[in-house]
Parts: C-alpha cells; sequence; structure tokens
C-alpha cells in the first residue's frame, strides 16, 4: 500500500478506487466535492432568481422556469448541498476524533453516499426531461399532485432515494460513535463535533421516516392513482404538510447542530482554551434536539390549527431560544480571556454569532403565532431562514473547511484568498438578506415572479441582487483557493493549529488506517493534556499489532445505479407501461447486487505488523 | 479463518443456550397463541368491536415486547444504548401523534 501510494497512478485507477472505495476519508471527499458541486448548481439558481427580481416586471425567464428555479434551489440547497457537506466533514473527522480506524458498517457508508448522489443526479436530470419540479421544495399537496408534466415525480424518486443514502449514513454514525471509540473516550470526553454528529444522527433516524412515507404517498397519488391527498376522494391535502413539517423541522436542526459542534472546536482551538460550559453545551444540543420535535406546526400557524394548537407551538418554539442563547453566551465565554488567533477558519465562526443571532431573533418573531399571519410568506421569512441556514449552517462549513482542510487534503488553504472570500461573502449575505426583512414587512410575498413598479419594492430587490454577487464572487475566490492549494498549496504538518483533539493526533492526511495503535484517551482535549505534559503525540492503549481492514467494493455503486434505473421506471410507467421492463430491470440489478453480498463471504483483509513497522522507517 | 463456532462449548456455556432456547421457544409458543386470541376475537364476533380495537392493540403492544427483549435480546447485557434509542423514537412518535391529536380534536 505504500509502494502504491508513493507511485504516480492512472485517472482510470484512481477512478476505479473512488468508485470502489469504503474508506471513511475518500468517502469524505467524493462527499464534499459532489455536495460542493451541487452547491454551486443551487447558487447558480439563486442568482437566476436574484437577476430575474434586480428590476420590477422582468423579463429574464419566464413565470414557469421561475418557479422551477425557486424549487430546486430549495430542493439543491437543503438535500444536495448542506447535508452532503455536512455528511462530508462528519465522515471526514469523526472517526479520527474518537480514535477509530474507520465508521462502523464501511460499505454501507459507501452505499449511502452513492444512494444521495444518484438520488442527487437524477432530481436534476429532469431539467433536460420536460421540465424540473415546480411546486416549491416543500411540495404542498394539492399543487404538488396536480403539477402537470413529471417534474414532481422526479422530486419524489430523486428524494427518495437520496434521503435512504442519507438515513444509511446517520444510522452508520450512530452505530459507530456508540460502539468504536477508542479507550478513556466516555461520552462526556467527546469533541463537540462529534457530540453533534451523533445527535444529528439521531434526528435523521427519527425525522427522515416522516419524509419517506411523506413521499411514499406523493408517489402513490402521483403514479399509481391513490388520493391520500385528494380531498375529492377523501383525502386530505394537509397531511402531507404535516408529515413534511414533522421532517421538516427536525432537518433544519441537522442542519444546524454538526455546525454548531464545528464552531465549538474551532473556538476552543484558537482561543487555546477548553470549551466554556461543556457540560451546558452538550445538553444544551441535547435539549435543541428533543424540542426539535415538537415544534413542527409553527410552519402551518395560518393553516387554520385553532388557538390553543397555534399557542402551544408558539411557545415551544420559543423555548428553544434559550439552549441555543446558552451556546451562543458559551461560545463568547470561550473566547474570553483566550489567546486568540483570526484566521480565515475563526473570521467566520466570528461572523456566525452575531449573523446568526439576527437570524434568531426573528425567529422568535416568526414563532409569535399572531404576528406570523403578518410575516407568513413574504420575504420576511425568506430572510429569516437564510439568516440561519447561510450564517449557520453555510459559515459553518465553511469555518470547517478551512479547518480541516489540512487533515482532509494535506495542504493548507491560502490565509490571503481565505479573507478575501470571507469578506466579500459576508457582505455580500448582509446585503441581499437584511434588506429582505424590509421588504417582507413592506408586503412583498415569497415566491413572486415580478413585483410592479412604483411600490417602492426597486431599490431594495436591487441591493439584494448586488449582495448576490458579492456572495457570487466569494465562492469563486474560495474555489480558486481550493485549485491553488491542490497545486502548490503550503504542505500541511500533521498538527498545523496546535489542535487539542484526537484528529490533530495523526498524520495530514491520515494513514488508510488512522491510527496505527489506538490511542488512549486520558481526559477531554485528549491531544492538549499530552502537550501540557510535553508529549508531542498520544499513548497508545494498544500494543503494535495486524490491523483488520474492510475491502473495497463496486457494490454500494451498482446497487445505486440499479435504483437509479428503478427511478426512470417508476416516473415513465405512468405514460407507457412499457417503462415497467425499466423499473424491473433497475430492480433486478439491486437486488441482485443485494444478493452477491449476501452470499458471497467476505472478510476483508490485514496490514500485518511488519508492514506497519517497515513504514515507520 | 479461525473458527469461532467451536465444538467443544464448555458446560456452563451448554446450560446458558439451552435456558436461552428454551426461552425463545416457549415466547414463540405465546406470540402464536397471542396472534391466535386475536384471530379468535375478530372472527367469533362475540365482543363488540368498541373492545376488540383496543384489545387487539394490546397485544400488540406486547407482542412487540416480545420480539424486542427476547428475540431481539434487549434483556440481556449491554443493550442499555438500543434501550435508549428505541424508547427516544417512541417518545418523539409518541409526542408527534399527541401533537397531532391536539390539533385535530382541540
Amino acid at each position: 500500500m505504500s509502494i502504491a501510494a508513493t507511485q504516480k497512478r492512472g485517472f482510470g485507477a484512481v477512478l476505479w478506487d473512488y468508485l470502489t472505495t469504503v474508506d471513511h476519508k475518500k468517502i469524505a471527499h467524493m462527499y464534499l466535492f459532489s455536495g460542493g458541486f451541487f452547491f454551486l448548481l443551487g447558487g447558480l439558481e439563486a442568482l437566476i432568481i436574484r437577476i430575474q427580481l434586480i428590476k420590477p416586471n422582468n423579463d429574464f425567464i419566464s413565470a414557469g422556469l421561475y418557479n422551477e428555479m425557486f424549487t430546486m434551489h430549495g430542493t439543491t440547497m437543503i438535500f444536495l448541498a448542506a447535508m452532503p457537506l455536512l455528511l462530508g466533514l462528519m465522515n471526514a473527522v469523526m472517526p479520527l476524533q474518537i480514535g477509530a480506524r474507520d465508521v462502523a458498517f464501511p460499505f454501507l457508508n459507501s452505499l449511502g453516499f452513492w444512494l444521495f448522489l444518484f438520488g442527487g443526479i437524477l432530481l436534476n436530470c429532469s431539467w433536460f426531461l420536460g421540465g424540473a419540479p415546480d411546486a416549491g421544495w416543500t411540495a404542498y399537496a394539492p399543487l404538488s399532485t396536480t403539477s402537470p408534466g413529471h417534474g414532481v415525480d422526479f422530486y419524489v424518486m430523486g428524494l427518495q432515494i437520496s434521503g435512504a443514502g442519507t438515513l444509511i449514513g446517520g444510522i452508520n454514525f450512530l452505530v459507530t460513535i456508540v460502539n468504536m471509540r477508542a479507550p478513556g473516550m466516555t461520552y462526556m470526553r467527546m469533541p463537540l463535533f462529534t457530540w453533534t454528529t451523533f445527535v444529528a444522527s439521531t434526528l435523521i433516524l427519527f425525522a427522515f421516516p416522516a419524509l419517506t412515507v411523506g413521499l411514499f404517498l406523493l408517489m402513490f397519488d402521483r403514479m399509481f392513482g391513490s388520493a391520500f391527498f385528494d380531498i375529492a376522494l377523501g383525502g386530505n391535502s394537509i397531511i402531507w404538510e404535516h408529515l413534511f413539517w414533522i421532517f421538516g423541522h427536525p432537518e433544519v436542526y441537522i442542519l444546524i447542530l454538526p455546525a454548531f459542534g464545528m464552531f465549538s472546536d474551532i473556538f476552543s482551538t484558537f482561543s487555546r482554551k477548553r470549551l466554556f460550559g461543556y457540560t451546558a453545551m452538550v445538553f444544551a444540543t441535547l435539549l435543541i434536539a428533543f424540542l426539535g420535535f415538537m415544534v413542527w406546526a409553527h410552519h402551518m400557524f395560518t393553516v387554520g390549527m385553532g388557538p390553543v394548537a397555534n399557542s402551544i407551538f408558539a411557545i415551544a418554539t420559543m423555548a428553544i431560544a434559550v439552549p441555543t442563547g446558552i451556546k451562543i453566551f458559551n461560545w463568547l465565554a470561550t473566547m474570553w480571556g483566550g489567546s486568540i488567533t483570526i484566521n480565515s477558519a475563526m473570521l467566520w465562526s466570528l461572523a456566525f454569532i452575531p449573523s446568526f443571532t439576527i437570524g434568531g431573533m426573528t425567529g422568535v418573531m416568526v414563532a409569535s403565532a399572531v404576528a406570523d399571519y403578518q410575516y407568513h410568506d413574504t420575504y420576511f421569512v425568506v430572510a429569516h431562514f437564510h439568516y440561519v441556514i447561510v450564517g449557520g449552517v453555510v459559515f459553518g462549513i465553511l469555518a470547517g473547511l478551512h479547518y480541516w482542510w489540512p487533515k482532509m487534503f494535506g495542504r493548507i488553504l491560502h490565509e490571503g484568498m481565505g479573507k478575501l472570500a470571507f469578506w466579500t461573502f459576508f457582505i455580500g449575505f448582509h446585503l441581499t438578506f437584511f434588506i429582505q426583512h424590509f421588504l417582507g414587512l413592506m408586503g412583498m410575498p415569497r415566491r413572486y415572479w415580478v413585483f410592479l413598479e412604483g411600490q417602492e419594492l426597486d431599490l431594495g430587490n436591487l441591493i439584494s441582487t448586488i449582495g448576490a454577487f458579492f456572495m457570487t464572487f466569494g465562492v469563486i475566490v474560495f474555489l480558486i483557493n481550493a485549485i491553488y492549494s491542490w497545486k502548490k498549496g503550503e504542505k500541511a504538518p500533521a498538527d498545523p493549529w496546535d489542535g487539542r483533539t484526537l484528529e490533530w493526533a495523526t498524520a495530514s492526511p491520515p494513514a488508510h488506517y488512522n491510527f496505527k495503535q489506538t490511542p488512549l484517551v486520558r481526559g477531554l482535549d485528549p491531544l492538549w493534556i499530552e502537550k501540557t505534559e510535553g508529549k508531542d503525540e498520544m499513548t497508545p492503549a494498544e500494543p503494535l499489532g495486524d490491523i483488520h481492514m474492510p475491502n473495497s467494493s463496486i457494490l454500494p455503486f451498482i446497487m445505486s445505479l440499479g435504483l437509479f434505473i428503478a427511478g426512470f421506471g417508476f416516473i415513465y410507467q405512468t405514460d407507457n407501461s412499457a417503462w415497467l421492463i425499466v423499473l424491473f430491470a433497475g430492480m433486478a440489478i439491486l437486488f441482485g447486487s443485494m444478493i452477491v453480498r449476501s452470499v458471497k463471504d467476505d472478510h476483508g483483509y490485514h496490514i500485518t505488523k511488519e508492514e506497519l513497522e517497515r513504514e515507520a522507517d | 479463518m479461525e473458527n469461532t463456532n467451536s465444538n467443544n462449548v464448555n458446560s456452563f456455556q451448554k446450560q446458558k443456550n439451552k435456558e436461552e432456547m428454551k426461552k425463545q421457544l416457549i415466547t414463540f409458543a405465546l406470540m402464536i397463541f397471542l396472534t391466535l386470541i386475536a384471530f379468535g376475537a375478530v372472527i367469533s364476533e362475540a365482543m363488540p368491536s368498541m373492545f376488540v380495537v383496543p384489545f387487539i392493540l394490546f397485544l400488540a403492544v406486547v407482542q412487540v415486547g416480545f420480539q424486542f427483549y427476547y428475540f431481539m435480546h434487549m434483556k440481556d447485557k449491554g443493550h442499555d444504548m438500543p434501550a435508549v434509542m428505541i424508547y427516544g423514537g417512541i417518545w418523539a412518535a409518541l409526542l408527534t401523534l399527541a401533537g397531532l391529536i391536539l390539533i385535530v380534536w382541540w
């Protein structure tokens, strides 16, 4: 292995390696690349939306295309950009942070990734096959059940397939964290990013089934003639809203909690202090997750649930501000009196605090049911959720990328470009979305294709569009930075930031088996504890011995490809039953691969002790 | 490959396996019995449906308990975390149901 790694390999060999890999670090790379690609796609869609709204009565794109654009922007950004980027960072970092050699089920990890990617590709195929989904990312019935063409069918099948991948990933992380922690790594010694990965995975496990069920009902309504959401036939369209938001609200915590974890690790590292209020942080995370399940109906205040239901959900929602506030103060107190280094990762984290707090404050405003009748479906809500998702999740992903880039890719990102990207994106973000609060209060509704002249909405929309271009510039600078670091970036040492947690005790990038010997964890911030005692590496918890590793496999790719093909069969069998052949062929590929996987014994391989000793020389 | 299914199990382990098998068989018989009761309750039409429906639901809960604790070994040591996750999931589902009931009937 060591010899192969030093030799220059052909493109085909690298491609085959990535198609078959079960290594959590390479799967993380693929999550980040494909998540990044979908982020650019979603960003492009956002830019088109903003160009359309640059002036009143604009006709840059048609009304129908505009509907497709904002639907795909939301769907892509949530399911195909934010989720995989976070899953990528979790994959890259979490096993290292707990001192594990891989995740618990490496094969499933690969399957989860390929399901996500093929689901995402299926969804985006709709652009070329008669139009993308156009019922909003929430796909409310009956709009989604009556939307003509196959757009919403692609939404259903694409999200169903990629959702299965996410569910697999979440369960995998749960089992990994429960079972594969290094000796001494008790629950209350886990880094906050590992904790938030754990809690977010729990939320995935409990929340995604609601989406799966909802999508199945929608699929049967659209493709097989059922009437779950059809009022004329005794159905109930509100059930979709409930199912969607029972999933949808925990989903936003699935997104933000890992970001909270990253900020916690970054603040603590660059303040050179242990995290303030570690225990409170852990319990605040758990409390947010718990409360997150009882608030879904705050998306539906104007549905007509009645004053009692509205009040209860309003109060439950406001209660979430308490644990979130605890976290904000703990981050501030972590920095208080610390020896602070401000670099790109830290800049994104510092900018997160005020930006996210504004989003949280408007969150409490829209949580008030009475006031929400004013805000509902206006740009005020658009501004609110972009402040929490961009100001929280995207800032978090970018902070995490700058922080862990050396660990993941072995190169350090250029600081100058990092700062330029930060400042342009940060200024652009506030230009774009701050003004949208006021556009919303002035009555500009969400999802409208055009606005009229002489309603005092012109200037605000122009400013918002200018801000979007600033953000675009920032993203392009980040891309150049990434390519630059790959070509001629500074080689990263194992521990570039004087880190505190276990991932910095491995090489950059780590060997494929992560730890030659499983480390012994002696407390919170294990590497820092060793450093305070004058050592620069972890004490091993075991003698050097053979390492058991899983074999690579192409099966996850083939299984996902089978579902991808079956997806087209499902979508088009409504037009012509000959498409059922495609459906069955795809399913045959899926089940055939599953049988191969079940029947064929695969015990993995061992890296021998001698080989490990040789590598040390 | 090392064979872990060794034939010479010590007598203590043998005794334990035997008891475990006995428990599995008893549970299995009980579950069949409960299913028969549920089936009988419907087919005999001896009881009003207002009673039969909650009664069958109750039997279902008992069966799920058997499934978790005996067949899936939640009664054994080292199953704390699965228990936490399962009860957490049940709790989240019950809360959601309570919320929906509140919305519909209040």
